[in-house]
């Protein structure tokens, strides 16, 4: 699964790993940061429509 | 179409959500194929060894800070000129994911630098502008966090992103500037004479074009996010005034 990286294996395994994390990471709190925004403005939408 | 059907912000949305599906598809696998491509199928260096693997990481992630920081610029020129909300609320978006870009080219460039230069760190011309250019994309993101005024928050940013740009631009050329220092020239060249070998150039290309991808996607997702957040923002204003 993991190709022979010789002595430098935890030097490349841990960049590639941060890297993923970082990244993974960015990604979910855009999308989190997305939901949250859009459930707020759709609320609000709705409770404006009630009060017209 | 043109470029100025984006700066209308229903435009904007209609389109995002038009593509976004599509570009995020896209950016997966061309991300995924670079990785693996770099990580599984490419040979050992003959002086590097394995670490050469980290090149398509490294790269392409520094790649996309300095760029990002650059589009940024030209966003926020497009704000301070022509007052274009859509092109502030992109660069505001682009922040947070140009310093995880940069973030990821600073932890990955330690990681190499330990084995290859025996230092995590120098004081290197190359490495200090960009870890000025990541300290000014923190001053950027806290900058829009810090002032309520939405106007003055706008304006400001604007101006810091236009100082960082010295930085930015530094980062890309500083090699070329000053001749101490440790970090190599440019890794990729148009004159294929000194260019790196076909077995790391060409998944070293797919890779860049997958944080290039996964870059403008971000971008595309939250500048439609920042959107929403100013209509939220409008419409509590308007109920309040009521």
């Amino acid at each position: 699964m993991i190709p022979e990286l010789g002595d430098y294996a935890f030097e490349v395994l841990l960049a590639y790993a941060v890297t993923v994390v970082l990244l993974a990471g960015i990604i979910c709190l855009s999308l989190m940061s997305s939901a949250r925004v859009n459930r707020t403005l759709a609320k609000l939408k709705s409770l404006l429509n009630d009060d017209d | 179409m043109s470029l100025w059907e984006f700066a209308n912000p229903n435009r904007f949305v209609r389109l995002a959500d038009r593509w976004l599906p599509a570009l995020w598809t896209l950016s997966a696998l061309v991300l995924a194929t670079g990785l693996a491509w770099g990580f599984y199928l490419t040979p050992d260096d003959a002086v590097q060894g394995s670490t050469v693997k980290i090149m398509f990481l490294h790269v392409p992630s520094a790649l996309m800070a300095i760029n990002g920081w650059i589009m940024m610029l030209i966003a926020s020129l497009f704000w301070l000129i022509r007052r274009h909300h859509v092109s502030l609320l992109a660069a505001r978006a682009a922040g947070p994911v140009g310093a995880t870009m940069a973030l990821i080219a600073l932890f990955t460039g330690a990681v190499w630098g330990k084995p290859m230069w025996g230092t995590w760190w120098a004081w290197d011309p190359r490495l200090t502008s960009f870890l000025i250019l990541f300290l000014f994309y923190l001053g950027y993101i806290s900058l829009w966090e810090a002032i309520e005024d939405a106007e003055s928050a706008a304006d400001l940013s604007a101006i810091v992103c236009l100082v960082g740009s010295i930085f930015a631009v530094l980062s890309r050329y500083a090699v070329f500037f000053w001749s101490q220092g440790i970090h190599q020239g440019a890794t990729l060249s148009l004159d294929r004479e000194t260019n790196i070998h076909n077995a790391f150039y060409f998944p070293l290309l797919v890779s860049m074009a997958g944080f290039a991808l996964l870059f403008i996607t971000l971008v595309v997702f939250r500048t439609r996010t920042e959107i929403s957040r100013k209509r939220t923002r409008v419409l509590l204003a308007g109920a309040v005034a009521k």
